[in-house]
Order: C-alpha cells, then sequence, then structure tokens
C-alpha cells in the first residue's frame, strides 16, 4: 500500500505571475549571504483557529506552519528568515496585500504569507511568495489535507519557495532512514530509524533484539533494504515502512550485505561473502533472478548505480586497498577512478547523475568529498576523526552522513551522530536525533 | 583461482615477514603490539587450558602471523580431541574502516583463520563464520593499542 498515495492533496489552483524574477539564489556556490526572506505567520480565523486547536493540540496552527517553513529555509543556508518581532504588518492584510515598504524597511527581498482555515473537516492552505523589491507576487497556490499532515504542508511550501527562488526542486518533504544507537561501545543496541527531514515524527521500526545496518529506501521511499543479524545470521532484508512487513533477501549460504536499490526499484544490488571473498550480486525482486556482477578474488562491497542505472560505481581491495571502481551493470568494463593518496569506500552515484560521493581515510582523518564519475575533480568538503556513509538529498545539492567521536583514556565519550553538508562544503551541521545514530538514507521528494 | 589466492597468501605471508623484521629493527614492539600487530593476552579467552580463544592481525590484513598460526594449531589439536564441538569463527575489524568494507574484512579475516584450521584436519563441517566487522569491538578506545586488540578473530563454541 502507498501511504502517501492515500494522503489526500487537492491543488486547487496555481497561477503564477509572469513577471522574471528579480531575486534568485545561487545555490552552486557558497552561499554568504543568505537571501533575507519575511515569513509572515499564516493568518487564521477565530472559528479556524479553535476546530485545529481541538484537533491537533496547538494553539495557534497558523504560526506553526509558518515555523515550519522558516526552520526549513534557515537551516538550507540559503535563507536568512528576519525577526517576526520586527514585522509591521498584520499577516491577514499583508496576506491580501503587501505595503512593500514597510517589508523594504525591514530589508526583506522575499515575503511569504498565506492562510489557513477548517473546510469540510480539512485543512486549507494557500500561500503567497512575493518579490519586496518589484512589489510583485512570484507564486500562489492553495491546497486542502486531512488536518493531521500539517508538518507536511510546511515542508511543502518549503519546497515551492525554494523551487521559485532557486529553480532547483527542495528536499524539505522527505524522510531519513537511518540506525539509532545506545549502549555501551562493546555492546551496542541497533535499532531501524524513521523520522522527517527537519528530525520531527521519529519512530522506532525494530526492537533491538538484533544488530541491524545501512538500511537504504526504494526510490518511492515506500520501502526499505538493510542488514539484519537475525538469529545471527546477516543477511539482507527487505522492510515495507507502512505494513512492517519483512522478509530476507534471496537464498544466499553466507552473509549478505551492503544493499541497495536499482533505481527503477526492481532489484537489490548487494555484496555476498563466502570463503573470505566478497563479490557484488542482483537480486531481481519480482522473479527472484540472481546475478553475479562481479567474480574477483579481492573484496567487492558498497555498490551504488548510476540514476540511469547503465552503470554501477563500487568499492574494491583489488589493487591492494580501497579504490572506487565503475562498471556497466553487467559487470563489464571496470574501471577504477579514486587515484588520491588514501583509502576510498563507501561510493554513491548522485541523483543528479554527475558526481560520486565518498568517505576517504587519509592520514589518519576521515573525509566526505565528491568527484566526477571519471574520477576528476576530487573535492574534499568535510574532514574529522571518523565520519563514513554519505547519502544524498533528492535535488542532489545535500549530504546527510554519520560522524562518531573519539574516546578518551578511559575508552569513554563515544558518540554517533548525523550531520548534513551542502555541495558547496558550506553549511555543515548536526541533524538532531532523539538517540545516537549512524547510517543515514535520505528518501525521494514525498510529493511534488 | 584457489592456487592464486595461495600463492597470495604466501607472497602476503613473507612480505609480512620482512614487515616484522623491518619493523622489529625499529623496536616498534610495545610489549603488547609487535608492528601493529596485538600480542597481550589482556582479552584473550581459553577454549581449555593452554588453548588460546583467539588471532590477531595487522590493520587491513587478513595473513596470519606466526603467532596466530600457533594459536590456531593449538585449537586444531583441541578440536580433533574433542571431535564432537563445533565452533563459529568470529572475525572482526577496528574502528577505523568504512562498515561496509569492515564486513567484508572481518569475513576474510574469520575465513583466514577457517582455512589453516582445515589444513590441520578440522573438517568445515564443524566450522562456520561469522563477521561482525567493526560492530562488537572488545576494546572501546581510540587509540592503536585498543584497535590492535579489535581486529581479531574468535573461535567461539557453537554446542
Amino acid at each position: 500500500m502507498d501511504m502517501y498515495k492515500k494522503i489526500f492533496f487537492l491543488f486547487l489552483f496555481l497561477f503564477q505571475s509572469n513577471a522574471f524574477a528579480l531575486i534568485e539564489v545561487d545555490i552552486t556556490r557558497g552561499n554568504l549571504n543568505p537571501l533575507p526572506v519575511a515569513v509572515s505567520p499564516l493568518s487564521i480565523d477565530e472559528v479556524s483557529k479553535k476546530e485545529f486547536e481541538k484537533i491537533l493540540k496547538k494553539e495557534n496552527i497558523g504560526s506553526e506552519i509558518s515555523s515550519i517553513v522558516e526552520k526549513n529555509l534557515k537551516t538550507s543556508g540559503l535563507f536568512n528568515p528576519l525577526n517576526k518581532d520586527a514585522f509591521l504588518q498584520e499577516p491577514d492584510i499583508a496576506n491580501l496585500k503587501p505595503r512593500f515598504e514597510d517589508w523594504n524597511l525591514i530589508k526583506a527581498q522575499a515575503l511569504i504569507t498565506g492562510k489557513v482555515s477548517f473546510v469540510d473537516e480539512k485543512l486549507r492552505v494557500e500561500f503567497r511568495l512575493w518579490d519586496v523589491l518589484a512589489g510583485r507576487e512570484m507564486m500562489a497556490l492553495a491546497f486542502t489535507t486531512v488536518p493531521t499532515n500539517w508538518r507536511r504542508v510546511g515542508h511543502i511550501i518549503s519546497d515551492k519557495v525554494y523551487q521559485r527562488l532557486t529553480g532547483e526542486k527542495g528536499y524539505f518533504d522527505t524522510r531519513i532512514i537511518y540506525v539509532a544507537e545506545e549502549g555501551p561501545k562493546t555492546k551496542r543496541v541497533k535499532k531501524l530509524a524513521i523520522m522527517d527531514q527537519d528530525g520531527s515524527n521519529n519512530k522506532f521500526l525494530t526492537l533491538g533484539n538484533e544488530l541491524v545496518l545501512t538500511p537504504r529506501f526504494n526510490p518511492n521511499s515506500q520501502m526499505v533494504t538493510y542488514l539484519s543479524y537475525f538469529r545471527n545470521l546477516p543477511r539482507v532484508y527487505l522492510l515495507d515502512i507502512e505494513t512492517g512487513t519483512q522478509e530476507v533477501v534471496g537464498d544466499f549460504p553466507g552473509m549478505t550485505f551492503a544493499p541497495r536499490f536499482s533505481p527503477d526499484g526492481k532489484k537489490i544490488i548487494m555484496s555476498f561473502a563466502k570463503d573470505g571473498n566478497s563479490d557484488i550480486y542482483t537480486m531481481d525482486l519480482e522473479n527472484r533472478i540472481v546475478d553475479k556482477i562481479t567474480n574477483h578474488p579481492s573484496i567487492d562491497t558498497s555498490p551504488s548505480y548510476s540514476p540511469d542505472g547503465k552503470y554501477i560505481c563500487f568499492n574494491s581491495d583489488r589493487s591492494g586497498y580501497q579504490q572506487i571502481y565503475i562498471m556497466d551493470s553487467n559487470g563489464k568494463n571496470v574501471k577504477r577512478i579514486s587515484f588520491g593518496k588514501g583509502l576510498y569506500g563507501t561510493p554513491v552515484w548522485s541523483p543528479r547523475g554527475d558526481l560520486i560521493a565518498f568517505t576517504k581515510l587519509h592520514k589518519g582523518k576521515f573525509y566526505i568529498g565528491v568527484m566526477r564519475t571519471d574520477g576528476t575533480g576530487e573535492r574534499l568538503l568535510t574532514e574529522n576523526y571518523y565520519q563514513e556513509a554519505p547519502s544524498w538529498s533528492p535535488n542532489g545539492r545535500v549530504l546527510i552522513f554519520y560522524r562518531e567521536t573519539k574516546t578518551d583514556e578511559k575508552g569513554e565519550g563515544f558518540s554517533a551522530k548525523l550531520w548534513s553538508i551542502d555541495l558547496t562544503g558550506y553549511n555543515e551541521r548536526q541533524v538532531v536525533t532523539p538517540t545516537d545514530a549512524s547510517d543515514p538514507s535520505w528518501s525521494s521528494l514525498l510529493s511534488n | 583461482m584457489r592456487f592464486n589466492k595461495i600463492l597470495k597468501n604466501a607472497l602476503l605471508v613473507i612480505l609480512a615477514c620482512f614487515a616484522l623484521t623491518a619493523c622489529a629493527t625499529k623496536k616498534v614492539s610495545t610489549g603488547q603490539m609487535q608492528g601493529d600487530v596485538y600480542t597481550g593476552t589482556d582479552t584473550v579467552e581459553y577454549l581449555a587450558s593452554g588453548v588460546p580463544d583467539r588471532v590477531f592481525f595487522a590493520t587491513n590484513e587478513s595473513v596470519l602471523t606466526t603467532a596466530s598460526r600457533e594459536t590456531l594449531r593449538k585449537q586444531a589439536a583441541w578440536l580433533r580431541k574433542n571431535s564432537k564441538v563445533n565452533i563459529v569463527l568470529e572475525g572482526h575489524a577496528d574502528e577505523r574502516g568504512t562498515r561496509e568494507y569492515n564486513l567484508a574484512l572481518g569475513e576474510r579475516r574469520a575465513n583466514a583463520a577457517k582455512d589453516y584450521l582445515m589444513t590441520y584436519g578440522i573438517s568445515s563441517d564443524r566450522i562456520s563464520v561469522l563477521s561482525y566487522g567493526k560492530e562488537r569491538p572488545v576494546d572501546s578506545g581510540s587509540n592503536p593499542l585498543a584497535w590492535s586488540k579489535n581486529r581479531r578473530s574468535v573461535t567461539v563454541k557453537a554446542n
């Protein structure tokens, strides 16, 4: 069952002024001057306010939704939401017709206004994006959904604004699946967990009875493939997030690990280890046909498809040390692409197709970096004691990964946390989770 | 394939010997490590009197050291005497590597131990292999000595 199809989003009208935008945000460079934007609280009438308070236990759902938008825009590093105390115009009037001089006075370049109402038991939201300098409306959109979806409404507005101002799709209406960790380093308890991109709605998907590692979404983000040590047999599993149904992938006489979906979601690609040798295999989820993709006495692991499904990048120590290779999806034309100093691991193909993100170990430090698919243009984004496993935002502009701390002389002080960083190397920030966390995987955009 | 692997292993053993002598002359040995292979007994448990349960590895390596081979010969002798005992070889890596590669490395290390036990007459039917990668360190320290204790293959009684 597709839970996101069940969610009822009705887009009522969309009209876009054809004035060319004076404001635009360049996301290809580190943005040191984020765009000043005023997010006026969504206005709400008294009747609707009371109804939503009853259903959602939130005093003012209009303000709550606009706080989500504000937080998302700020987190992106591209926007600077201005302090509401400085706003001169009331939300309801601003939504009808902003007094641009007032917004100009507080140096806002873009303004977001809107209103929420309770219509037929549903949450109806309309919002507008205004170009303050040009004094024009840039976008107006309204939609209706079930009230419990109010957080997603905030994320969808954020995505629309991001897209209108940067020219690229956003990544706010998304989720992160990851491994929640607790307990001492020598006996870590690990559970699968899922949360919204901004850390809310955290939910544990397994109980922690067995070790679980490396969850990854399928393309529509309904299924997850991961490694579980159920009954002490490390195998790749498939989990349906909504129903909770789990199954082993294939019938391999040994450890299977490092799973990912193919871009069409029909296959799982993974490593199978036998007799000290790990090779890469695929299994078709419909007809269960297994194909052996690599055949080499070295370790071949961490496979990741190109978005068009034609190529696979992977990690191999066939040269003597861990390096990154690419090959055709049938295993032919294997080529090493990492030639810098150090060891390279965890290659992941960008959703835009042009870059491969990786983990690098050099002189006792771990780096998250990117390189072109032919291995040129290597760029290291961040350096730390330990960090690995980058996963791309669906628009290919942000990477999420995990970082572990060094313990002290007594072996204490260990922690594992999720972090994100822009492709530009700027805007590094912790993604807050209720427990320690590792192995993040970013979903696709849940709505469009 | 098989022959190649043996050749490769032999070559690695020779190289490792060179590395070890090189290290010995540089006096890197700290009393608990030779090169970066753990030689102490802090974490070692015993399957029976005089039969240590684990062997240790150099960084990124799955080559058995002289001491490891001696330990495994003792284990093989004990297993021959106790023919009803089955074992699990649990392969581990230190924390200084990516998770997925370390899973493969742990598997390779445990299999190096398995291959050696088999050459001393222990049937593969009695041995299963389980890699934990870097998931189950014995020492939670972030220093070379702790890492050396964690790069190991542990022989565990399965029944």
